[in-house]
């Protein structure tokens, strides 16, 4: 088994793909969650392999892209006093917030660092304890375990200089958030698999009961994505709304208890404001009162969120709803480009615009 | 931020805290990755990191039934799209 390579196989996707035309007789809208997901679709032209009545709505997965434009503010404002280190992912120090990046603010003389983990910047701040150590950790349910570890560690060892900017956000409520839209198209869902390996897919029942809408988790390679939409179709067709998992090397139904503890242990469910979404009922993880100490809002009196605005040429609200393709944006391309990002969507390597960018650029429009 | 690649467990060790850690090999990458959460992971073994965390370990027979499903449907003609 090498886990890569046999979910590629040609002759596996072709027959994935003819199962699926098989089975399909109608139209049908389903969205995939997570940016990973969008990222194998786009790359692999998953959709020249799909009936032409099968249409894919690329979901809101992606952290970077809704980690609300607030928060990148107040990292930024946090970065510029002075007399710390700010470390965060290398996808976060682009993404545009009110007042400019975090990589502006370094020009201007913040010391920014990126780390590939925060158990790295625990590292940062073991070695210069006299220096305060901001990591500015964002994620769904797959970074929250990292984050919760480096402030357990940080907790054990006494570390009095380490701090934590929290913005983690929790997947299946902005599930039944897109769903309550009644503009929402969707009639079934590829979940994100890697957030269901660490929390399960206990939160799902409700979902597919409350909507009468399929949920299938699905994987990451082309051969997950076509398994994953033939489960889903099958359900459709029937008229059935179930929860399936399509990707049972990786889920069980319980994720991992491990990490789902120390998430508990640490973060309390909070309301939460989600890039594109709005306030996400239940959407979001809040460090508990019992880490004050290791939470930079809280040892660093960083003030309350306000309301900023977004740069009205970006329409990235609409694309993380589904409501609009990264290519149908005015902007896309001309305006906007990875080099100089109106919006988040077009910075990560997980944000459907870039995912398109990177893969399917149209040529330049030509000159008039 | 995600990496969707599975990685395979070279070596194990137990760091400070009695928590296990362990050198991953992602193709030609290796990196130290948390064990706090797989503590089951044996070298050999296939984990999901995401951060520097391994967040689940694989399943082989899974995998290995998911794969069976599709070598079992006959693929299609050549040419017939």
């Amino acid at each position: 088994m090498r886990w890569v390579e046999e979910f590629r196989d040609p002759a596996a996707i072709h027959a994935a793909a003819a199962a699926l035309a098989a089975a399909t007789t109608q139209p049908w809208t389903i969205m995939e969650v997570c940016g990973g997901q969008t990222h194998t679709i786009v790359r692999w032209s998953l959709p020249e392999l799909l009936p032409p009545t099968i249409e894919l709505i690329h979901g809101p997965g992606c952290p970077v892209c809704v980690t609300p434009i607030e928060i990148i503010d107040q990292a930024r404002a946090l970065a510029l006093r002075g007399g710390l280190t700010l470390a965060t992912f290398g996808d976060m120090i682009r993404v545009p917030g009110s007042r400019g990046d975090l990589l502006s603010a370094r020009a201007e003389g913040a010391d920014v660092r990126v780390v590939s983990s925060p158990l790295d910047a625990l590292r940062l701040a073991r070695e210069r304890p006299d220096r305060p150590l901001v990591m500015f950790a964002v994620g769904f349910e797959t970074t929250a375990p990292a984050t919760a570890a480096a402030i357990e560690f940080a907790a054990r060892e006494r570390l009095a200089n380490f701090t934590v900017l929290a913005s983690h956000v929790r997947v299946p409520p902005a599930m039944a958030m897109i769903l309550s839209d009644e503009r929402c198209r969707v009639q079934g869902f590829l979940a994100a698999g890697h957030v269901c390996a660490v929390v399960g897919t206990g939160e799902y029942p409700a979902l597919v009961e409350q909507f009468r809408t399929p949920i299938v988790v699905t994987g990451f390679e082309p051969l997950d994505i076509l398994a994953g939409l033939l489960l889903c179709v099958r359900q459709l067709e029937a008229g059935r709304a179930a929860l399936e998992i399509g990707f049972r090397r990786a889920v069980r139904p319980e994720g991992n208890l491990a990490a789902r503890a120390a998430i508990d242990r640490v973060f309390e469910v909070i309301d939460a404001p989600w890039r594109g979404l709005g306030l996400v009922p239940a959407g979001g993880l809040s460090i508990r009162p019992s880490f004050a100490s290791f939470d930079a809002v809280r040892r660093f009196d960083v003030e309350p969120t306000v309301a900023a605005a977004e740069d009205r040429r970006c329409h990235a609200a609409e694309v993380l709803r589904g409501l609009l393709r990264p290519p149908a944006c005015p902007e896309f391309g001309v305006g906007c480009t990875p080099e100089r990002p109106l919006g988040a969507p077009m910075v990560s390597t997980e944000g459907a615009c870039a995912a398109y960018y990177r893969h399917h650029r149209p040529p330049p429009k030509a000159a008039r | 931020m995600c990496l969707a690649v599975p990685g395979q467990l070279l070596e194990r060790w137990l760091g400070p805290g009695e928590i296990a850690y362990g050198r991953v090999a992602f193709g030609a990458v290796r990196r130290e990755v948390c064990l706090a959460y797989t503590p089951e992971a044996q070298v050999g073994d296939y984990l999901i990191v995401h951060v520097g965390v391994a967040i689940q370990r694989l399943d082989e027979a899974a995998a290995r039934a998911t794969l069976a499903l599709w070598a079992t449907i006959d693929a299609l003609p050549e040419g017939d799209g």
